[in-house]
């Protein structure tokens, strides 16, 4: 066990085989992969399959739904059923209806002659089949569009204000010789240590009081100041050369000037980190919206999915496509911006 | 886009004037207070005077939520959540609820931190040698970090549901299904994996930093003197990143101790009161009850506040130890 943890990257063994260690390092790396994607997979092959197929046990992987044919002289689609018929050969059958143990069941070609079977000898023909339907119905049964439509909202917009606010203080706490700027700093980085949790019932005061109960702006303004993005920024700006800013200050520049068309520029990519992350806290966040937002009209995706799934007969073909779209921007975050949070964790330890 | 340059244009102008005019006030460096200004704001309003205010409603009862109309009543309740007729028996306790979300949360904080710890160091050592495509290998790790809580509680909730893929694995090997969240042991145990699932890759990626800071001639040194892979480990690797090891221990029991999206998905506490731990108290004594006792859920907040204290100070005590430890050597 040792031996296997502590043999350092980089180093040559065996030029051509495999030293026994490196078969565990693989094993355990690829048990990882079915532990940490095994269950997301499960659910996004879950969300395509039918309600029907979603109740079968045991369950599989796979979105397999059964089988149905258009019969002439049927209105409906009739399930398919590989059945014994008469003269004990097995037939595919569509079934008509079904009393008590005995289905009456047609031949799709031949659907003049009725044939009885005992249901316990016939077996549902199940195909591969993914379906979209628990997707569409969600825009057209629940107002599923109205909580996209919250949570993009409260995330752009606090995104947004998240990146000015900060980076505006970043720049006086990086590039100003201030009375007091020191105890600001500290100000800002020790709300670090007061996590939201901790002030829920006074904060709950201050929102209500404002008038700002059941109303997206009650979720945005109290994320607005973040210390790490204060943090992250202001060290991304020390290393910009103050030469610049004098020059641009011979030119008469305005220090708003300055802040807006050469810090801001020049901080284009602490920036980037400040708002993938943002991006992310507010799209996922759920204890304050759950306390602000109580109507369901101003629900966001997380808080809908918390209602949903909190009902005593669980739809779980509506609230697996659900899960689904509310997964969908941060793993498209993942597979194309992993790189910046990287750097963003190890720069300021955020997360 | 030129649309947005255009609105961005707009924006500069339509605050410059106020700069301006800042700027002929307050002189060229007295300016960055109006920089610093709109953010002292936001925290000034939703951070600190939330911590004042906590203290009023601490020492103050009813159910109203305005503190001026807010009878004081002192200690009151510190001891409604705090007294109990006898400690050794959590039933004879006023608030048994506080008192048991107290027990979990540490029970759960302590399991999950060596669990965590001990995983997220192998899966690091691992990424940590030499293996192809350790990029992807890592972010394999690290995706479920930035899933919701929410999105993470429903994933499993969805795999333990009675019809689900672990009830089809029992049944597979011949044994009966299992309400595995209704079983107050199992659905402690499953909040442990889940929390552990969803958490690992974050403290995976700040020890791997460390392994990957410790410079290689340390362990080429150990190499000439042929010294057995157990000990490279216990005498170079663990002592070396013994500091980002505090970090994620201090850090995943910090986080452990504020423990709620995703248990109150997954369990809504239950069963029982089996997995409700502090947060989940506060947030049902504070709004979700049908009674809204502020005070209650404002005196756990300071208690809560004290403990997470308490282990930021241990944190700066370790690490300042550690460090002490490295300039001996």
């Amino acid at each position: 066990m040792a031996n296997f943890l502590t043999r350092p990257r980089g180093r040559v063994h065996g030029r051509t085989s495999l030293h026994w260690t490196d078969w565990v390092s693989y094993a355990y790396l690829l048990a990882g992969l079915i532990v940490m994607f095994g269950p997301v997979l499960w659910l996004v092959m879950s969300s395509f399959k039918t309600e029907s197929a979603l109740s079968q046990f045991p369950p599989s992987f796979l979105p397999y739904s059964q089988k149905e044919v258009l019969v002439a002289g049927f209105d409906k689609p009739l399930p398919l059923y590989l059945a014994k018929d008469e003269q004990g050969q097995t037939r595919e059958l569509a079934q008509v209806r079904r009393i008590g143990i005995v289905a009456t069941m047609v031949d799709p070609l031949q659907p003049q002659t009725e044939i009885r079977v005992n249901i316990n000898e016939r077996q549902p023909v199940n195909e591969l089949k993914f379906a979209s339907g628990n997707y569409t119905e969600l825009f057209a049964k629940f107002s599923f569009g109205t909580y996209l439509w919250n949570s993009v909202f409260i995330t752009v917009v606090a995104t947004l204000i998240t990146l000015l606010f900060n980076s505006m203080a970043a720049f006086a706490l990086s590039k100003y010789q201030f009375t007091g700027q020191k105890t600001v700093f500290v100000l800002i980085i020790a709300t670090l240590m007061i996590p939201p949790t901790i002030i829920l019932v006074p904060a709950f005061l201050v929102i209500s009081s404002m008038g700002l109960l059941n109303n997206l702006w009650g979720v945005i303004l109290p994320a607005v100041a973040t210390p790490t993005g204060v943090f992250l920024l202001r060290q991304y700006m020390l290393t910009i050369p103050d030469e610049l800013l004098e020059a641009a200050r011979m030119d008469n520049a305005s220090e708003w000037r300055i802040y807006w068309r050469i810090i801001l520029p020049l901080a284009a990519p602490a920036m980037a980190v400040l708002a993938i992350f943002s991006f992310m806290w507010r799209w996922n966040d759920f204890l304050w919206p759950l306390i602000v937002l109580s109507r369901s009209e101003h629900f966001t995706l997380q808080l809908a999915l918390n209602a949903f799934q909190g009902e005593l007969n669980t739809q779980w073909h509506y609230l697996l496509a659900m899960t689904v779209i509310t997964l969908i921007p941060i793993t498209l975050v993942f597979t194309f911006l992993q790189k910046y949070i990287a750097t963003g964790i190890a720069s300021a330890g955020v997360k | 886009m030129s649309v947005f340059s255009a609105f961005l244009g707009f924006c500069f102008n339509l605050v410059e004037p106020v700069f301006r005019l800042g700027q002929k006030w307050l002189g060229a460096s007295r300016i960055g207070w109006l920089f610093v200004g709109p953010n002292l704001v936001v925290i000034g309003i939703f951070t600190f005077l939330p911590i004042v205010i906590n203290l009023v409603y601490a020492v103050t009862g009813g159910v109203n939520l305005l503190p001026t109309q807010r009878p004081f009543t002192g200690m009151e309740n510190f001891t409604t959540l705090l007294e109990c007729r006898d400690y050794t028996d959590l039933q004879t306790c006023r608030t048994d609820i506080f008192l048991r979300s107290i027990f979990n949360t540490v029970k759960f904080s302590l399991i999950q931190v060596v669990l965590m710890l001990f995983f997220s160091l192998v899966t690091a050592l691992v990424l940590n040698r030499k293996i192809i495509g350790r990029g992807f290998w890592r972010g394999v790790f690290f995706y479920p970090v930035l899933l919701s809580p929410v999105v993470v509680a429903l994933i499993w909730k969805w795999l333990l549901q009675s019809q689900g893929v672990f009830n089809a694995g029992l049944v597979a090997m011949g044994s009966q299904p299992m309400d595995w969240l209704l079983d107050r042991h199992w659905a402690f145990f499953w909040v442990v994996v889940v929390s552990i699932w969803a958490h690992m890759g974050f403290y995976t990626l700040i020890l791997l930093a460390g392994l990957q800071a410790i410079p290689k001639d340390v362990y080429e040194a150990a190499e000439m003197d042929a010294a057995p892979p157990r000990r490279v480990l216990s005498r170079i690797t663990l002592p070396l990143l013994m500091p980002n090891l505090i970090v994620v221990l201090v850090l995943v029991m910090i986080r452990a101790v504020q423990t709620f999206d995703e248990v109150f998905v997954l369990t809504g506490g239950g069963p029982g009161s089996a997995t409700t731990f502090i947060v989940q108290y506060i947030y049902l004594t504070g709004f979700a009850e049908q009674i809204h006792l502020y005070g209650l859920a404002a005196a756990a907040s300071l208690i809560l506040a004290i403990g997470l204290m308490a282990l930021t100070l241990a944190q700066l005590r370790l690490s300042k130890a550690g460090d002490a430890g490295k300039v001996k050597k």
